[in-house]
């Protein structure tokens, strides 16, 4: 076979536009008569918004818009789970979350503005650790409980094989716990939305983005009066297919050069708040975040608490895992019902687990909202996992790549969500790493292969 | 509000401003050079880096009526119109950029380096461009890209 750029190096396709200047971001366009957005935040962690007046900083010359939770027409949103405002009505549930928003003729007026906005916050009592917001007499951040659901349980169950069983075969129980803390994206380029009203009625939004259907659907959702379509995929294409919702051919999502993003540009953090003035002021509405907004309140990787308990034989078989994950969501849900599925389904890792048991809990604190970030809540998992095997190594007086060979799945083991694998070459990569590396492997695991283990 | 004159990639322009315009305002907002980017306005991240008079500067930090009269060269200046300066060729081959967003800055902080030392070594290449984060983590190729260029400057095949 004959390839036509396989194993050539070839040059990256915008990088002449990188180099020259000439690579347009959306902070790039510039629309004769567009409008400067601030927003107000919300100083307090938690609390209750008593009053809200911004009728002096509607009169200020220079402003064209002020909005506010009335003025959203559907004030409720979320990737998976509908639990979030785009302008807080009343409750506040972490520093930082937006109130009110100014579409102006220069940055200055729309600050000057925004310190006209009164407001009254009755401050509650935060909470902050994941582990104090699971006890029942902890203040709550959300009204449905602090834990979510997931299928009835307060956490996503996987497993596989007879947990107890297996830890009675064990000569060793090890047994840690794994912290992984939160972390910003912290892309260069920070969010940046510019919404322009058309005159056919339609809006166009210019936005940095990593998925536009994941904020096309939301966007739509709170412009359209809450129209609701299904959360689900598959739905949501039948009712396409049907000639498609109403809101959606009335807005025109323009992705593009987006300047970093890392899992962050797949929120909606700048689009509804831009649109939403565009369509109250009849003029194109920029939001650019400052650097401290990206760095305190725009979504992050939430931190995890990660706790592995391993039954372990004396030659090295892991023949129990229990693994209890609680993530850290923050005050929303936003992707954090899908990043522990992934996450549960990974923790566990590459190996040949005959019984396995994972819990993994979602818990919401009074912190800005958690979201995507490399890898979905794998990457703590892999992280805390590969830690774990170094310590069963350590305590079995054994060689770290002699455990992992030994464990290492192979063709016809079942994971813990129980698929069946058939194409694994897991041994065969720790082969070719430690001839890289230049680690000697005994002859046991150097002819080792990935085929069917015997039973 | 005042008149800034200044000299940007060879044009003159005279600009209206106000005693905390900053340089970074007027290129962007004012002359539409988009080049020098806005990544924090607080000076840290290099992504607005230019040079004023031939010295590298935070555009974001430099108030524009302090450089009265100034010459000032943007990413869009360092090669002119139709051809590659050797910095940007070299970024180009050596896949130096990823996202492309501190890439203006970069290759404005590798060209204050080689205008004032055109051979130098990795580390003066690491402090000459320690200003300048990438979060993209490209760094490896761009000091491999700045190299090259270098090079190509030593063997006499490279613009300054």
């Amino acid at each position: 076979m004959t390839y036509k750029s396989v194993g050539e190096s070839k040059p990256r396709y915008n990088a002449l536009a990188h180099v020259t200047g000439e690579a347009r971001y959306v902070d790039d366009i510039f629309i004769p008569g567009t409008l400067t957005v601030k927003v107000l935040r919300s100083p307090v962690h938690k609390g209750i918004i008593r009053k809200l007046d911004i009728s002096k900083a509607e009169k200020i010359p220079g402003v064209y818009g002020v909005i506010v939770a009335a003025d959203v027409p559907c004030n409720t949103y979320g990737y998976l789970t509908l639990d979030q405002a785009v302008l807080a009505e009343k409750e506040i549930r972490y520093m930082g979350e937006p109130i009110a928003a100014v579409a102006a003729d220069t940055v200055e007026i729309a600050n000057e503005a925004l310190d006209l906005i009164e407001f009254d916050i009755e401050k509650q009592t935060p909470v902050f650790d994941p582990l104090e917001a699971m006890k029942p007499d902890a203040p709550k951040v959300r009204p449905e409980g602090n834990v979510l659901m997931v299928g009835g349980r307060p956490y996503r169950l996987v497993y596989n094989g007879d947990i107890e069983k297996g830890f009675a075969q064990a000569d060793e129980i090890v047994e840690n716990t794994f912290f992984f803390p939160s972390q910003e994206h912290a892309p260069i380029e920070p969010q940046v939305s510019l919404a322009v009203p058309e005159k056919d009625g339609r809006l166009t939004i210019h936005t940095v983005t990593q998925g536009m259907h994941f904020l096309l659907k939301q966007i739509q959702r709170i412009l359209g009066q809450g129209e609701d379509l299904s959360h689900r995929w598959s739905e949501r294409m039948q009712y396409s297919s049907r000639g498609g919702h109403l809101g959606w051919s009335d807005i025109k999502y323009v992705g593009g050069n987006v300047g970093g993003a890392f899992g962050g540009k797949t929120e909606l953090h700048a689009d509804a708040i831009a649109a939403l003035l565009a369509l109250k002021t009849g003029r194109p509405c920029k939001w650019r975040w400052t650097r401290e907004e990206e760095m305190l309140h725009s979504a992050r990787h939430s931190p995890w608490r990660i706790t592995f308990k391993d039954g372990v034989t004396k030659d090295g078989r892991i023949v129990a895992r229990q693994v209890f994950t609680l993530h850290d969501a923050g005050a929303y849900t936003g992707f954090s019902s899908y990043v522990v599925d992934k996450h549960a389904f990974y923790v566990a890792g590459p190996y040949h687990l005959p019984n396995v048991q994972v819990k993994c809990s979602v818990v919401y604190t009074n912190k800005a909202p958690t979201g995507a970030i490399r890898g979905f809540g794998v990457t703590p998992g892999t992280y805390a996992c590969e830690i774990q095997m170094n310590m069963i190594a350590e305590r079995l007086g054994m060689d770290p790549w002699d455990l992992r060979f030994v464990n290492a799945m192979r063709n016809g083991d079942q994971l813990a969500t129980r698929t069946r694998l058939e194409s694994v070459y897991l041994i065969e990569t720790m082969q070719k790493l430690a001839e890289v590396v230049n680690h000697p492997l005994n002859e046991e695991y150097a002819t080792l292969t990935s085929a069917p283990r015997e039973i | 509000m005042a008149l800034l004159e200044i000299k940007v990639n060879g044009r003159e322009y005279q600009v209206a401003v106000d005693a905390t315009t900053s340089l970074l305002t007027v290129l962007r907002e004012h002359l539409h050079i988009t080049g020098p980017k806005v990544g924090c306005e607080t000076g840290d991240c290099g992504a607005c880096s230019v040079l004023v008079n031939g010295k590298l500067r935070r555009a974001c930090l430099t108030n524009a009526l302090t450089i009265q009269g100034a010459e000032v060269v943007t990413v869009e200046g360092v090669g002119g119109s139709g051809r590659l300066h050797t910095l940007q060729k070299a970024f180009y081959e050596n896949h130096a950029t990823q996202c492309g967003f501190c890439t203006p800055g970069m290759i404005m902080a590798s060209k204050a380096l080689l205008d004032e030392n055109p051979n130098p070594t990795e580390m003066e290449i690491k402090e000459a461009l320690s200003g300048n984060l990438c979060r993209c983590a490209s760094y490896p190729n761009i000091i491999t890209a700045v190299k090259s260029a270098a090079q190509k400057v030593t063997d006499g095949g490279g613009d300054r």
